[in-house]
């Protein structure tokens, strides 16, 4: 009996071996294939002295949502279609434009006709050229309320010429302000002279599509590697749109693939920013994002840099749900209580700067001098107590109130929830007498809220759609489409609108009208802004010759390259 | 038998057509729709995307419909991934999920048995609170804070396993592992509590006054009856490791089912969300079915006869 008790231990121990035997033969193999290859591009670089392999192995944080031009509303759908796509021009560094499918254009005296010459080498990825018909066909596309786009009436309405009509159906699609006057001749009618036209014409929505191909396509058309065509850099490899992986490989049909450095560069889909960072510190990525909480773990590391963005973020002030945020002096009030140095560095955390103003800084500069928007208005909005509490008395005073009690509408993501706090008691604390109550809920129902105007203050944002502070300012204007919270002052509209207008061919007097209207909007304390947003990461010293943009395609790999490894 | 299959076939086409109608109709009930940008958007553009989705119709309507795809296997179309059907995105990351639930599963139950066995066997002996301890920790602890252990110590530390990422089998190791701990201790559990309820029971008593062998006791008269209670438990528990687990495909950053099913609650991906649980509900109850009919392999005195249950 004690005997068989140990024997059937013995049976258990032998078979428990077994599995440890599985298991840790698997693991070898996998640390010999892993050094196998290790050794063979070891090996490789030897043999090609300096040379590296011109591999780029990326993050990133979801799947592609879509890859029809047409579809795209998202960063991550226009990072992939900007690296595999071109437009008539293309971001270049410090959103330069540079020459894309188009060589050149000219412009008509009213600023109305843009007439677009295309180069006769640019190629689809099929080798069918890349015509003007191209042009007219994806744009027409985009506008076709058949189509569903909400990109494309968005961003073309009230630009080129019918768009808006078009797409409400009151005009047939050959109706819009494009058309080919030859195969490399693209000649554009607006509806009033847009002086940031060129910054559009680098955008995802108005690249161009190959009529054939995708009409052959029908439903399928950009649903996976297959039934899509490039004319730019990268093709996609692969891919369809329920993909955690994918590549992209540089297109030999492109018409600059000279310019074009990298092979090849791989994506995973990585949720998780810790494990992005383990896989970045294992060598496996040349790339990894780091969120606000591991900042200050990895601060330190010789690889963490930071990288500004255009993105603005602010407090909407409701005039409409409160009589307290009806008053200019109250707004004031809550616009200088926040210690917004405080917020950027202790509760962000991620190389997010102050902002002082409504246009963000490296965004848009003068057209004579070349100075910077927030140089030249400098800063219109800072923090000061004691100027605060003053006119916070002066507007309680107006509104013959002692008290007064304001709901707060915030994210409900972990960070933003600290941050919502932060603000609430900075105003709370800085002005006596005010009581706020926190309301936080998911992004859809924020917006549902805005869109009602159910709300009293807002922490909201905003990212540029083109280069142009256009973008910025025509968000305040009365029954402007995302002003909803009441703002109405016909000075500042009068300025705007003459931008668009009677000033619209006047570089000059445009940027200075802009600046007025800036200067109006910090005086009238519309909005009260608070940060212009960064992204702290880790990046490999390999890591060469991304480039950054502000809007579009956020990374453009075009020119990128793989430097040496230390 | 074969009337028996047919009642519980009947029953199951019923409880999944309940599923799917309470679902549907819920989902009615809460906010969202596949616009994107909603505040970017006319209301002519809206009617258009909402018509292509067929949401323009009533919502009777749309359940007729709804239904009528469901008949053909056909769960509609993504409102997240445009054009891309539902069953094309289930098919695309339930192979991840279904393989390491396998192999958690598999692993985690036979080493389980194997751990309860030994602790019955050695009842009060030091072995026997050594795997108690170990089962205990494992209910106890979740498995994606073994997860995160595993990948810090034997993956970033040690380097001996991938981080993460899914390019095979070796990506699969640590997942298994982690997600393999709970059948384990649950098996162990059970098995110890039956076996020792089973080893002291009379027919054991007479077996061994007939003198059957120590390891012919333990195995074909002991563990077989103790193995009924598991195979009850061993069923759901094998459809939720195989439907992935959201916290482990997101740690190890693996393309599963789990992670997408919460990625499409979070975007309120109607369709998907409305797939993947009735593909959930489907699983569950043909497993309910297989583990009655198994009852009947493992226990001579539950077999399955004529129309009786």
């Amino acid at each position: 009996m004690k005997l068989s008790k140990f024997s059937l231990l013995l049976a258990l121990g032998l078979l428990l071996s077994v599995f440890m035997v599985a298991c840790s033969s698997g693991d070898e193999s996998s640390k010999d294939s892993g050094g196998d290859s290790d050794k063979g591009t070891e090996e490789k670089a030897a043999a090609e002295g300096e040379d590296v392999e011109q591999v780029l192995n990326l993050l990133e944080s979801d799947t592609i949502p879509t890859m029809d031009v047409s579809m795209a509303t998202d960063e991550i759908a226009f990072i992939y279609l900007g690296n595999t796509m071109e437009g008539l021009y293309r971001l270049g560094e410090d959103a330069k434009m540079t020459p894309g499918i188009a060589k050149d254009h000219t412009v008509s005296d009213d600023g109305l006709t843009w007439t677009f010459n295309l180069r006769e080498d640019a190629k689809w990825s099929n080798g069918d050229p890349v015509t003007a018909n191209d042009f007219v066909y994806a744009w027409q596309r985009a506008v076709d309320p058949k189509t569903g786009s909400e990109y494309g009436p968005y961003m073309m309405g009230g630009v080129i010429k019918n768009a808006t009509k078009v797409n409400e159906g009151e005009m047939p699609v050959e109706k819009l302000g494009v058309k080919a006057k030859d195969d490399y001749t693209l000649v554009v009618t607006l509806e009033k002279p847009t002086p940031y036209f060129e910054s559009l014409t680098a955008f995802g929505t108005f690249y161009p599509l190959n009529q054939k191909f995708v009409e052959a396509q029908g439903d399928k058309y950009a649903t996976s590697s297959d039934t899509l065509l490039s004319n730019g850099p990268f093709v996609i490899k692969d891919w369809k749109s329920t993909s955690t992986s994918w590549n992209l490989v540089k297109n030999d049909k492109y018409w600059d693939a000279e310019a074009v450095n990298l092979n090849k560069l791989t994506f995973n889909v990585v949720k998780d920013p810790q494990v992005g960072v383990d896989l970045y510190e294992k060598g496996k990525v040349h790339r990894a994002g780091i969120s606000s909480d591991l900042v200050d773990k990895y601060s330190s590391h010789d690889d963490f840099t930071i990288t500004p963005e255009a993105s603005l973020f602010y407090l909407k002030f409701n005039q409409t749900t409160s009589d307290a945020l009806a008053n200019v002096n109250i707004r004031k009030a809550l616009s200088m209580s926040i210690n917004k140095q405080a917020l950027v560095d202790e509760v962000i955390n991620n190389g997010s700067v102050v902002s002082n103003g409504f246009v963000p800084a490296n965004f848009s500069f003068h057209p004579e001098t070349g100075e910077d928007f927030r140089e030249i208005n400098g800063d219109l909005v800072t923090y000061d107590k004691e100027k605060a509490k003053e006119l916070w008395e002066k507007g309680l005073k107006e509104i013959g109130k002692d008290k007064v009690s304001l709901e707060f509408l915030g994210g409900d993501g972990e960070t933003t929830k600290i941050m919502n706090e932060y603000l609430a008691n900075q105003m709370q604390s800085n002005l006596p007498g005010l009581d706020i109550t926190l309301v936080q809920v998911p992004f859809e129902q924020r917006l549902e809220k805005d869109t009602n105007m159910d709300y009293q203050i807002q922490f909201s944002g905003w990212g540029p759609d083109y280069l142009d502070p256009y973008t910025w300012l025509n968000l305040w204007l009365t029954d402007g489409g995302n002003n909803k919270m009441g703002y109405s002052n016909p000075e500042y509209d009068k300025l705007v609108q003459s931008t668009v207008n009677e000033l619209a061919l006047e570089p000059v007097k445009r940027y200075e009208a802009f600046l007025e209207a800036e200067k109006i909007l910090a005086e009238d304390a519309a909005v009260a802004p608070l940060y212009q947003s960064a992204r702290a990461q880790l990046i490999s010293p390999q890591y060469q010759g991304v480039i950054n943009n502000p809007m579009g395609a956020t990374y453009d790999y075009k020119w990128a390259s793989v430097g040496a490894a230390e | 038998m074969t009337r028996y299959l047919l009642k519980r076939i009947m029953y199951m086409a019923i409880t999944l057509f309940l599923i799917a109608t309470i679902s549907f109709f819920l989902m009615k009930l809460l906010p969202g729709s596949p616009l994107n940008a909603e505040n970017k958007l006319s209301e002519e553009q809206a009617a258009v995307v909402l018509a292509k989705y067929g949401l323009d119709d009533p919502v009777p309507i749309q359940y007729l419909k709804y239904m009528g795809g469901l008949v053909q296997g056909d769960l509609g179309i993504s409102f997240a991934f445009s054009n891309t059907p539902v069953t094309d995105i289930i098919t695309d990351r339930i192979g991840p999920s279904i393989q390491i639930g396998f192999q958690a599963m598999l692993v985690g139950t036979i080493l389980g048995i194997l751990l309860g066995l030994v602790a019955s066997v050695f009842h009060n002996g030091f072995l026997d609170y050594g795997s108690t301890i170990l089962a205990v920790l494992g209910t106890s602890i979740p498995s994606f804070v073994f997860a995160g252990l595993l990948q810090w110590g034997l993956a970033v530390k040690l380097g001996w396993f991938p981080v993460a990422l899914w390019e095979g089998f070796e990506y699969s190791v640590l997942p298994t592992i982690a997600l393999m701990i709970f059948p384990l201790a649950t098996a162990a559990r059970f098995t110890r509590t039956e076996m020792l309820e089973v080893l002291g029971s009379d027919f054991i008593l007479t077996a061994r006054a007939k003198g059957v062998r120590e390891t012919g006791i333990i195995f074909k008269h002991g563990l077989r009856n103790a193995l009924i209670p598991l195979v009850t438990i061993i069923g759901p528990m094998a459809v939720s490791l195989m439907t992935g687990t959201l916290v482990i495909e997101q740690i190890f950053a693996i393309p599963g089912l789990g992670d997408q099913f919460v990625s499409s609650v979070m975007v309120n991906d109607y369709p998907t969300i409305m797939g993947t649980t009735l593909l959930f509900a489907f699983l569950f109850v043909v497993i309910i079915l297989v583990v009655d009919l198994l009852y009947g392999l493992i226990d001579p005195r539950i077999r399955i006869t004529g129309g009786e249950s």
